[in-house]
């Protein structure tokens, strides 16, 4: 390990590889810490991703990929299911990934770009001097060491610290996590080809409940309920294996992992002097999926190109890395979250008659694109009152 | 932005110093080691910034004020606040 690197990455998923990959690719020292002794251990993901978020940043391998998928389902509170199937022929839509491998090729790639790499090494403190930040205290089995950088980018997943320690409030408001817990399960009967979501207040409040295939009788079963309507007795753990007793009886649980997912608006502000926070830590996860690992991969090699413009530059400000911030705002995802927040808003607020309705409005869908911007829009030709109930933000979907 | 010490092993209780100058311990926050999935959840509610997710285990620190909102939130249910007289 260096004492001084240009980008100093804090965490290891993929926010931070595609961080610390970039930046070597763009000519520039990176040094990436994982603070757990495994890149991609545990889990603490449904590891669905559509085909082509993916292929904007790696060509699909085999290696990491435990299933594709054909279509989805969404299961209504009072158990109906309307399908959605891709009209494209022979249409793979997205990939149920293997998470352990494809974080750590995703960090192999930014080692073998000539990134240093270090696990089971924390960042434990900034490294503050002339009330700028410098740098990262580190901690690795015992030893301290301070290591600079012209700029820090905290990867740091959801129970981000880094940022909070350089005074940006990070804080998921209580309503907004999605307490959740997954069992990955074999033995069980299912479509191997599809993703199926449960909807309802007795299944899963304010959230959902999913069933993502990776293998032909082997699936992530997981749930993800709002913080608030979380408590004892009423655990995301409890609604979980309720379900699982009923629907999967005889299956065989072979993980179990927990975690939370933000559904909250983005940080205000994602960047401070000499600091950049992607991926997770920056609480840009899809408020309506749940789904964060393209928005991590997106934000981390946006990161570090504009790192790599302002080293260049030579102004490492907050103004300068302000363009980092505005261009992920700008873009198609920066809008799709501000987007599927509003919808989410709306959807939680609904009792599960309204919900009945407007899944049973449309029993089976062929998608052009497949995308929930694309299933909203269908389901707003199906229910034309939703766009008065929606107001300004049926606008923006049409 | 000081270095925090290793609170991963006890409970931290909010302290309160009454009239006598004694202390009285009024509740605190148990992590059940057994229980905990290390996933962070906590972390990322706290308002206080009290949580750490250091590798697997829970550090709670000393600005911790009891309020409860992990022990809400957790997954598994292993954060409980005890409240003592």
């Amino acid at each position: 390990m260096k004492s001084k690197y240009d980008v100093l990455v804090i965490g290891g998923g993929p926010a931070g590889a595609l961080a610390a990959k970039t930046a070597v690719e763009k000519g520039l020292s990176a040094c990436l810490v994982e603070k757990r002794p495994a890149i991609g251990a545990p889990v603490r993901c449904a590891e669905g991703i559509g085909k082509e978020a993916l292929a904007e940043f790696i060509d699909p391998d085999p290696r990491w990929i435990s299933a594709e998928m054909t279509g989805a389902g969404i299961v209504a509170p009072d158990g109906f299911e309307m399908t959605l199937e891709s009209s494209m022929a022979g249409g793979k839509v997205g990939y149920i990934l293997d998470r352990k491998v494809f974080d750590r090729v995703l960090v192999w790639q930014a080692a073998d770009a000539g990134a240093d790499v270090f696990v089971k090494t924390r960042a434990s403190a900034p490294v503050i001097q002339e009330g700028r930040i410098k740098g990262a205290q580190l901690e690795s089995c015992g030893n301290v060491t301070k290591v600079m950088a012209d700029v820090v980018i905290a990867a740091d997943g959801v129970e981000s610290k880094f940022g909070k320690w350089c005074g940006i409030d990070t804080t998921v408001p209580v309503r907004e996590i999605m307490s959740s817990v997954q069992y990955v399960m074999t033995d069980i009967d299912i479509n191997p080809d599809a993703t199926i979501f449960y909807l309802g207040n007795e299944v899963a409040p304010e959230g959902y409940l999913w069933v993502f295939p990776k293998g032909k009788r082997a699936a992530n079963v997981g749930i993800g309920i709002s913080g608030r309507k979380s408590g004892k007795g009423h655990r995301a753990k409890d609604y979980l294996d309720r379900f699982t007793k009923q629907k999967f009886p005889h299956g065989k649980t072979i993980e179990c992992i927990v975690g939370g997912v933000s559904v909250c608006r983005p940080l205000e502000c994602t960047v401070a002097d000499h600091l950049m926070l992607v991926g997770d830590a920056a609480r840009v996860v899809d408020p309506l999926t749940g789904g964060g690992i393209y928005n991590a991969m997106y934000t981390g090699k946006l990161a570090a190109e504009v790192a790599a413009d302002c080293i260049a530059k030579g102004d490492l400000s907050k103004k300068a890395l302000m363009a980092y911030d505005r261009e992920w705002r700008a873009s198609k995802m920066g809008k799709g979250i501000e987007r599927n927040y509003l919808i989410k808003e709306y959807l939680i607020k609904q009792p599960d008659e309204k919900l009945n309705a407007i899944i049973h409005s449309v029993s089976k869908l062929d998608l052009k694109e497949f995308s929930t911007l694309t299933l909203i829009k269908e389901l707003l030709k199906a229910n034309p009152k939703l766009l008065i109930e929606l107001g300004a933000l049926a606008a923006s979907i049409r | 932005m000081c270095i925090r010490p290793d609170r991963s092993t006890r409970p931290y209780p909010s302290v309160k110093i009454n009239e006598t100058g004694l202390q009285h311990i009024q509740s605190m926050l148990n992590v059940h080691r057994d229980i905990c999935g290390y996933c962070g959840c906590c972390v990322s509610v706290c308002p206080e910034g009290a949580l750490e997710l250091i590798d697997a285990y829970l550090s709670v620190e000393e600005n911790c004020t009891s309020c409860g909102i992990c022990a809400k939130v957790c997954p598994l249910g292993a954060l409980e606040v005890v409240h003592e007289k």
